[in-house]
């Protein structure tokens, strides 16, 4: 019996555990991993295994110490244990069913590299051109909505380097390009040809901040449907050296 | 025996930094002898050489790195032929002020499990006073150097560094008597402002920041014991009134800090500003700017002492600007409070009612699904340093313009571990800015206004030629019109800035000095 209500014991508290943890999760992690875990501007999290978190202290010590070189945050406010309850919710989420993408990858990739012309303006391990985000682990940063969406809007959600802004001088030369860089005094901005231009700020009239603009095309109606699938499975495939 | 006598006297003659020339610091404006350049906290330079017609013309004439990654936080003290700086994560070194080669260093052999919790491994500068130099260690010690070899005078346990105690605050040299305060607030310490024997390093008295049983303001901590691990820590420097001999200075958040549940009440005297007697470290008077705190709006901001004239009456008063939003101006008598505005965007209190308490709006509290306040945990300005320009009546502060979704969360202690109950998750980016202000040091009313593209961690100096010198968080270092704003001049360091400004002569020339990424920079014409 004693047994019986320990096990119970410890069931109800995993249960407060994930709640806790689901409470914890929305507030901090859902801007980037979407509502449900489903991804967004971060991965997917619904998912059996987690490249970067393998076991339990390595998910708990992402979440409090963040992952270096990427755009994941630690998050040193949450005490261990709050650590441990968000870890919990992540975890539950993986034990759903697994995201089957529709599209095939290898017709994806035979997109990119032709019909798309796709390698004229991103690289993937170590081949194509840079003017936009590298892509060899894009798969394993962002979610197959998102992929989605940068093809269909590109200007949707542009990451900080590409943002699109066009300057004018005090001479009247317009610039319109991605910032690849700003302060106070100076501003520089790399045009769709890929030429770097520095301005400083007292030599311009005018700078405008081109919110929900990519210099990248819309694919919505270069692709059907079917070869949308096909180019997101591709990407959603890219997932570095591992 | 009347040889030692004679000894001894000529070694007081010599004696470097005696109290009185702190105290008349403005009449030495070729030298930077206390961390915000006079014991009034006005960060202002006297010198005039600089001026609006001229300061584009500035460029380096000598940069020195230091050899930790840490940031470099420390304010340069300037006397004498010498710079001594403090290096992360506490080195003090002295640099021959001509060229800035290095004339000696110490180091502090830092214990390993060494944790500094809520904050970096930092140093924000030394005190100096006679033939010492006075320097606050992050395990927590306070110890005298030789300030012409940089040999240990004498070294002192201020408190104990495995409960989270640390100090990175420059120290507070009066006469005879060395003044400093504590970090660890986020470990749940009870915070103190200590006075210690300039000579032996034997403690004077202690301040608590939060009072014991039985002693007035216990009473704000409604729930038994939560005052145990209130924290209320004072890890920036103050500022002295030699006159009234009162040292005034800032005090930290209540613990935890998102998650006011186990500790109702105001909470004295945490988010306060105290004035102590510096003979005894007894309380005159204190105010407190945030009652009850849940936002983690220390009072460690600078509080600056000016004479003004506040509805037609001249008042010997102390501002500041503070975290929370607001800009005050008490009397430094009493603490009466006699003017208080926001000087930055502030989305918690509908204003500050006739005794300046803030009238708080509903929800404007942490919660579980985050509550959205402007400004963010990092306060419209922090810990780097204002500046007050007598003769513009100008009160010029780096603002932060950035709000957060605020969380609350658990909260236990646990000695030595976060007690944090709670978090933010602050909008940046191009959602937040940053800028100068130059407000009426009466009124707190804004004159101009300097737009930084991100919020800054950088103080400002006006000097009397004419100029305001600030930094950005991008590493720009940057001169200002004090009159109009306008920018006139502006270096690109290469390096992120936290770190405040001063100036100084060097062979009868002026030159401006900031710490930037991991070095220190001197500018002249």
């Amino acid at each position: 019996m004693k047994i019986l209500l320990l096990v119970c014991s410890v069931f109800l508290q995993a249960q407060d555990d994930v709640a806790r943890g689901k409470k914890l999760y929305e507030g901090f992690c859902s801007l980037c991993h979407g509502q449900t875990g489903t991804g967004g501007k971060g991965p997917s999290l619904a998912q059996p295994t987690l490249a970067r978190a393998p076991d339990d202290p390595r998910l708990i010590q992402v979440i409090q110490q963040g992952i270096q070189g990427t755009e994941m945050p630690g998050f040193w406010q949450l005490t261990d244990h709050e650590a441990g309850q968000v870890a919990a919710y992540v975890r539950s989420l993986g034990r759903t069913a697994v995201e089957v993408l529709p599209g095939d990858p290898a017709r994806g990739r035979a997109l990119y590299e032709g019909k798309g012309g796709c390698t004229g303006c991103h690289i993937i391990r170590g081949a194509g051109s840079s003017l936009g985000p590298e892509l060899s682990e894009i798969g394993a940063r962002r979610s197959s909505p998102y992929l989605r969406e940068s093809l269909v809007k590109p200007g949707a959600a542009v990451p900080e380097n590409f943002k699109v802004v066009t300057v004018v001088t005090t001479g009247g030369r317009t610039v319109r390009g991605m910032r690849v860089n700003e302060d106070t005094f100076s501003i520089q901005l790399r045009d769709a040809g890929g030429r770097f231009h520095s301005f400083r700020k007292s030599e311009l009239s005018k700078i405008d901040r081109e919110n929900n603009a990519s210099l990248m095309p819309s694919y919505e109606s270069k692709f059907t449907p079917a070869e949308l699938d096909d180019l997101i499975a591709y990407l959603a495939s890219l997932r570095g050296a591992s | 025996m009347k040889q030692f006598a004679l000894m001894i006297m000529i070694a007081a003659a010599n004696a470097q930094v005696p109290y009185q020339r702190i105290v008349k610091a403005a009449s030495e404006p070729g030298s930077w002898l206390t961390y915000s350049g006079n014991y009034e906290a006005h960060r202002f330079s006297p010198l005039a050489q600089l001026t609006p017609a001229n300061v584009a013309g500035l460029k380096p004439v000598w940069v020195y790195q230091v050899r930790d990654n840490g940031g470099v936080e420390t304010t340069p003290l300037v006397f004498d032929g010498v710079m001594y700086v403090t290096e992360p994560p506490t080195v003090v070194t002295a640099l021959d002020l001509k060229t800035g080669r290095r004339l000696w260093r110490w180091e502090r052999t830092l214990p390993k499990n060494l944790d500094t919790i809520g904050f970096g491994r930092v140093n924000r500068g030394v005190a100096a006073l006679g033939d010492m130099i006075y320097v606050g260690t992050l395990d927590a010690h306070m110890v005298a150097l030789d300030a012409k070899s940089g040999a240990v005078r004498w070294d002192v346990e201020v408190a104990d560094y495995k409960s989270g105690h640390c100090i990175t605050v420059a120290p507070l040299a009066i006469d005879g008597k060395i003044i400093t305060g504590i970090s660890g607030g986020e470990a749940g310490i009870r915070g103190f402002i200590d006075a210690y024997d300039a000579k032996t390093g034997k403690r004077l008295w202690r301040f608590w920041t939060i009072p014991g049983e039985g002693e007035p303001g216990n009473e704000s901590w409604h729930a038994p014991d939560s005052w145990k691990t209130g924290r209320g820590s004072t890890w920036v420097t103050g500022s002295y009134d030699a006159e009234q001999k009162l040292i005034y200075w800032g005090v930290g958040n209540p613990g935890p800090d998102w998650n006011g549940d186990p500790r109702p009440g105001d909470n004295l005297y945490t988010c306060s500003l105290v004035a102590l007697d510096a003979e005894t470290g007894k309380l005159r008077w204190h105010f407190q700017f945030t009652p009850h705190d849940t936002h983690d709006w220390d009072a460690t901001e600078i509080p600056v002492l000016l004479d003004t004239v506040i509805r037609g009456r001249p008042r010997k008063v102390v501002a500041m600007a503070n975290r929370n939003g607001f800009y005050y101006v008490l009397d430094r008598g009493t603490g009466e409070f006699l003017a208080g505005t926001p000087y930055a965007k502030q989305t918690w209190a509908k204003g500050l009612d006739d005794s300046g308490r803030p009238m708080v709006l509903p929800n404007t509290e942490p919660s579980d699904a985050g509550t959205l306040v402007w400004p963010s945990l990092q306060g419209s300005t922090n810990w780097f340093s204002p500046s007050y320009d007598a003769s513009r009546k100008q009160f010029y502060v780096a603002v932060r313009e950035m709000s957060s979704y605020y969380y609350k969360g658990e909260a236990e202690y646990k000695p030595g571990t976060f007690f944090a109950g709670g978090g933010e998750r602050a909008l940046n980016g191009d959602d937040a800015w940053g800028a100068i202000r130059a407000l009426d040091v009466s009124t707190g009313k804004k004159k101009w206004e300097f737009r930084l593209q991100s919020p800054p961690w950088v103080g400002v100096m006006g000097t009397a030629g004419g100029l305001v010198f600030g930094g950005s968080e991008e590493g720009n270092f940057y001169a200002l019109d004090a009159m109009t704003g306008k920018p006139l001049w502006d270096f690109e360091t290469g390096g992120r800035m936290a770190s405040n400004p001063v100036s100084f002569l060097i062979d009868g020339k002026q030159r401006v000095a900031i710490a930037a990424g991991h070095a220190i920079f001197v500018f002249g014409l």
